[in-house]
Formats: C-alpha cells, structure tokens, sequence
C-alpha cells in the first residue's frame, strides 16, 4: 500500500517561511491572499496488504520520525499500491 | 576527565570540540563514529555542532535515531554528562532528552557571529568557573536555532532553573534586539532534569584559544575538567 501523509504546524507555531511566501505572493499582486502555512509532503509504500496493519505502521513512523509532534501534525492516506 | 565526541556524517565542529577539550584535559577525546553502537568509558560525551545527514528531514532528526544514539541516550539517563553543541542540541531534543525544539530562524537566515550571552547558573558542571548572570560572548552559526517550546514547558523550564544561558546585550539586558533568533525567552541553553545535560546553540569551542579572539568558551570545559576530574 501507499501512504500520503502531510505534515504540518500545529496552530500558534510561528511558521516564518509561509509569512515569507504570502509576502511573495502579494509581491506578485495576488491581493486575496491571507495566512500562507508551509508543511511536509511524503510517500511511503509499505508492503503490507492489510489497512489496519498499515495505518498502525504509519502512525507509528509518523510518531517516531516523520512528525515532530511537538510542533507538527499528521495525516495521511492509504491507498493500493 | 576522559571525553567521547560523537562523529556524524556532516559534523563539522567535530574539531573544533576536540581541540578545545585536549586543551583543556590535556588528553585527546575518543572520536567515536555514528555506526558504532559502543562508546569507551567517559566521563563526558559531546554531540558535536555540524550538519549530521545534511539536515535532512529535520535538524537533528536522522541523528537521533543512529545507532550510536541509543547508548548516548542509555549513559545520559545513567547521569553521564552530555554536552550537545549547536546540531548536537538538535539532536538532543530529537531524542527527548532536552524538551523543546530548534526551529527555523525568525529572520531565516543562516546566521554566522558573535553573541553575548547570560550565564543563568554557575552551580552545574559546565558552568562553575563562570559567575551567576556574567555576560560571556560565543559564537552562534545555525539557521534553525529558535528555541520552541509551549507554554507549560518553558514555565516548568524556568520553575527547575534550567535555562542555562540567555542571548544578551554587552549590559547583559535580555532584549528583543538582543535575540539573533526569535528563541522563546531569548533561551540558548537548557539542562535537562538532573543538570547533567547541556543543549546550546552557541558554540564554546569556537572561542576557547586566544588565537580565535577569544576564550569565555573555554571556561566551560575547564568546568567540566574541575568538576569531573
């Protein structure tokens, strides 16, 4: 299976690099633009047929090393490989 | 006092750590390599500053899960001292045996160059021959050095006295314009629990021989070397 899991910073974490993207957005005249947060993307496969088994291990991974849960969240998505 | 640093692919203040201890034990430490899971007997043991598997993922976070980790974590909880410089106090709070975390500085630049720091403490083993709120000037050189923590941590922090130094003016003053990084309460240092592990971003070492313009950094390791013999 694949896993697609995001990563992003909790909220009331100062996230420096989106304030630099929206500022570089309205640079560019896009005027509607608000808060800007930036986050992580990542794929995993993991050869496990089993979802229950497989969001187990990716959570695990996500706890472990992929997330800093101190200052991160997680999600993620399954799907067959 | 015989001391281990830990080698990282990417450490670069490996040296640096080195030199500043021979100078100051008079013994050249162990330098042992990531893959190694054993470390010889010591006294102390150093994470060194650099940038251990390029950063990748986040600052410290590869490190921390390296073979060589589990033993440094197992003799940290043991009481051994650890003394985690610039990447190696990324690495510890990638392990959790510091709280918080090193993130992207505010200004997010990488900044390279001196700055004058509070010592909070005097009575741990990295600090003895320094005096409780002297103005000492290191050198920082990191993009992601600004310490966060949530609120309830950073109270307990400060309840146990365990910030270790503070970024400063040359009065001493802790102010905003002072912090070179957005750290929360201008923190550079924390101990863990027992004091016996150090996590800072400025690096002692890089100014602890008069050949460097300075030595406030070497007071630190002839501590250690007073303390732990």
């Amino acid at each position: 299976m694949k896993a697609r899991i995001t990563i992003t910073l909790k909220p009331g974490v100062l996230d420096p690099q989106g304030k630099a993207i929206a500022g570089a957005l309205h640079a560019l005249g896009f005027g509607a633009v608000g808060n800007v947060r930036q986050g992580k993307y990542i794929e995993v496969e993991v050869a496990e047929s089993d979802p229950a088994r497989a969001r187990a291990e990716v959570e695990r991974m996500c706890e472990q090393l992929l997330a800093n849960t101190i200052i991160e969240n997680y999600a993620y998505e399954l799907e067959a490989a | 006092m015989k001391a281990s640093v830990i080698v990282f692919p990417g450490s670069n203040c490996d040296r640096d750590a080195a030199v500043a201890l021979e100078a100051a034990t008079g013994q050249a430490p162990a330098m042992v390599w990531h893959g190694d899971s054993e470390i010889p007997a010591s006294d102390l043991i150093v994470l060194p500053g650099g940038f251990s598997y390029g950063d990748y993922l986040r600052s410290g976070a590869m490190a921390a899960h390296s073979p060589v980790m589990r033993e440094v974590v197992a003799r940290a909880r043991g009481g051994t001292p650890v003394l985690g410089i610039c990447n190696g106090f990324q690495v510890l709070t990638e392990t959790g045996l510091l709280p918080g975390v090193l993130m992207r500085n505010a200004t997010l630049k990488f900044i390279c160059k001196d700055v004058m720091l509070r010592v909070e403490r005097n009575d741990t083993a990295y600090t003895r021959r320094y005096v409780k709120g002297e103005v000492v000037r290191f050198a920082i050189a990191h993009k992601d050095g600004s310490y966060f923590a949530d609120e309830a941590t950073l109270a307990r922090l400060e309840g146990e006295g365990r910030v270790a130094f503070r970024y400063c003016d040359e009065k001493g003053e802790v102010t905003d314009d002072a912090n070179p990084n957005g750290s929360r309460r201008s923190i550079a240092g924390i101990y863990n629990e027992t004091g016996t592990v150090l996590g800072l971003m400025p690096h002692p070492e890089r100014l602890a021989d008069p050949a460097l313009s300075g030595t406030d950094g070497a007071k630190m390791f002839l501590s250690l070397v007073e303390t732990l013999h």
